[in-house]
């Protein structure tokens, strides 16, 4: 099959946005469980920030794929959205999508833009200011930095409103899009249902985890 | 029962349509949703107005001819049936009851609720089937042993009577149910291996060159489908396509 036909085919656009969300998941559980060590301990998490923003493997590697794995995931899920609009160009005047779907999976456009808004302002706060830190002011390596400006971001109530309600969106995103992924990639068999559990438990813990470390370090200001 | 219908009336394929309101008296809880039209329709016919032209057939649930979106869902309220086995118990009297065509780019009206489905026929054109000579001989089927499980699957898959309720519900009007359940009813027994590759390839080609939309995994076909055809089948198409693509 000539590869130009695959690439335009709508199973291997689904699996291509599958893969990609499946590799934002396990980015997504890294930097949770990063961000979590920031409640127990400010010397772990300074020192697994540090690594993570000066190791050349993560910074040149690794970033530049993952920011690819983003633009990838929401420009196809723009591509797909307005593809799948134009195959009923005339709509229903009566349409129960709630019958027969969940709110999370008829509405991951939806999630998906207000998580995509929440990702520039989180690149904001910390991605480009580390970026000025680091390249820009070039400013001398400070190894103990990282939990005071994380402490000092959630010092505001908006900030930290905003963090809590992309993290809720987050979690209805997650809650269709991980076990959808498995879906896509013709994932079916014994093992599928356990898989779905974890899927859901993911979806749960993980956003509402991050919502406790803001809400943590918003009334916990040093 | 008493009941006020609005009804999709579109002329042609090419005309613009619109919803028009129909009050209706004298309707039974026994009555088919079908038979309800009827009762519409001798009305109008009575009155010298054009009655309402719908899709049915068997009226027994096998056919796959009826279609209707009924107050937002295919096949109506009602669960694991077609249309034509809806019946007006399922509603109330003074309900109000929105009745309108299958709706996607690759449905188009032809007239009121009668919408074109030949775009399914020429998925199944496009592979499937299996090339074998019809003899009636019935060596074959009794002499490859195939698993009860695989048996059964491969008979749940071909239950699919192509009515189009999963390509109606789904909010992208993907067809991918329909064509999952006819890749998967031959993809599971040895008499459909043979041709198992180009089959997925030929027939997922077709379904999107019609315009269907792509899945999202939402999961409303298989709620909406009157037999009951199972998402499992749309991820072993996404696998059997996966590996044809890379064998081919």
């Amino acid at each position: 099959m000539a590869k130009s036909v695959l690439l335009k085919s709508s199973i291997a656009k689904k699996v291509a946005m599958a893969l990609s969300g499946l590799f934002l998941i396990m980015f997504l559980s890294l930097h949770f469980f990063i961000n979590m060590t920031s409640v127990f301990s400010a010397d772990t998490f300074n020192e697994m920030s540090h690594f993570m923003g000066y190791n050349p493997l993560v910074q040149f590697i690794m970033q530049p794929i993952l920011v690819a794995g983003v633009v990838f995931h929401f420009v196809m899920g723009f591509v797909l959205e307005l593809k799948n609009r134009s195959a009923r160009p005339i709509g229903y005047a009566k349409y129960n999508g709630a019958a027969n779907a969940s709110w999370a999976s008829r509405n991951m456009i939806v999630s998906g833009l207000v998580v995509l808004a929440f990702l520039v302002l989180h690149f904001y706060d910390f991605w480009f200011a580390e970026m000025m830190y680091k390249y820009v002011n070039v400013s001398p390596i400070e190894e103990t930095r990282y939990f005071h400006e994380l402490n000092h971001k959630f010092g505001s109530p908006i900030r930290t409103g905003l963090y809590s309600v992309a993290f809720l969106l987050l979690s209805a995103h997650l809650w269709h899009g991980f076990n959808s992924s498995f879906q896509s990639v013709g994932f079916d068999n014994k093992y599928a249902k356990a898989l779905h559990k974890l899927g859901y438990t993911f979806a749960i813990v993980v956003p509402f985890g991050f919502i406790f470390i803001a809400l943590f370090h918003h009334f916990n200001q040093i | 029962m008493k009941l006020t219908l609005k009804i999709w009336r579109q002329k042609n394929a090419k005309a613009e349509g619109k919803i028009v309101e129909y009050p209706l008296d004298g309707i039974e809880g026994d009555m088919s949703f079908l038979e309800m039209l009827d009762v519409l329709n001798e009305g109008l016919i009575n009155k010298g107005e054009e009655p309402v032209s719908f899709d049915h057939d068997c009226r027994e649930g096998i056919c796959g001819t009826c279609s209707l979106f009924i107050n937002g869902e295919a096949h109506g309220p009602d669960r694991g049936i077609p249309t034509c086995q809806l019946h007006m118990r399922m509603f109330k009297d003074g309900d109000v009851i929105f009745i309108e065509p299958f709706r996607a780019k690759a449905f188009p009206v032809i007239k009121d609720l009668v919408v074109d489905r030949s775009s399914f026929d020429r998925i199944q054109h496009a592979g499937g089937f299996i090339s074998v000579n019809t003899s009636g001989n019935p060596v074959d089927a009794n002499t490859i042993p195939i698993p009860k499980h695989d048996a059964d699957r491969a008979f749940d898959a071909a239950t699919c009577i192509g009515c189009g309720a999963c390509v109606a519900t789904c909010k992208n009007s993907s067809a991918m149910l329909f064509v999952a359940a006819k890749v998967s009813q031959f993809a599971l027994l040895p008499q459909g291996k043979v041709e198992a590759t180009e089959r997925v390839l030929n027939m997922v080609n077709q379904m999107d060159a019609e315009g269907f939309g792509n899945c999202t995994n939402t999961g409303a076909c298989e709620v909406e489908c009157p037999k009951g055809i199972s998402l499992e089948n749309i991820a072993r198409m996404n696998r059997e396509y996966l590996s044809a693509s890379l064998q081919g």
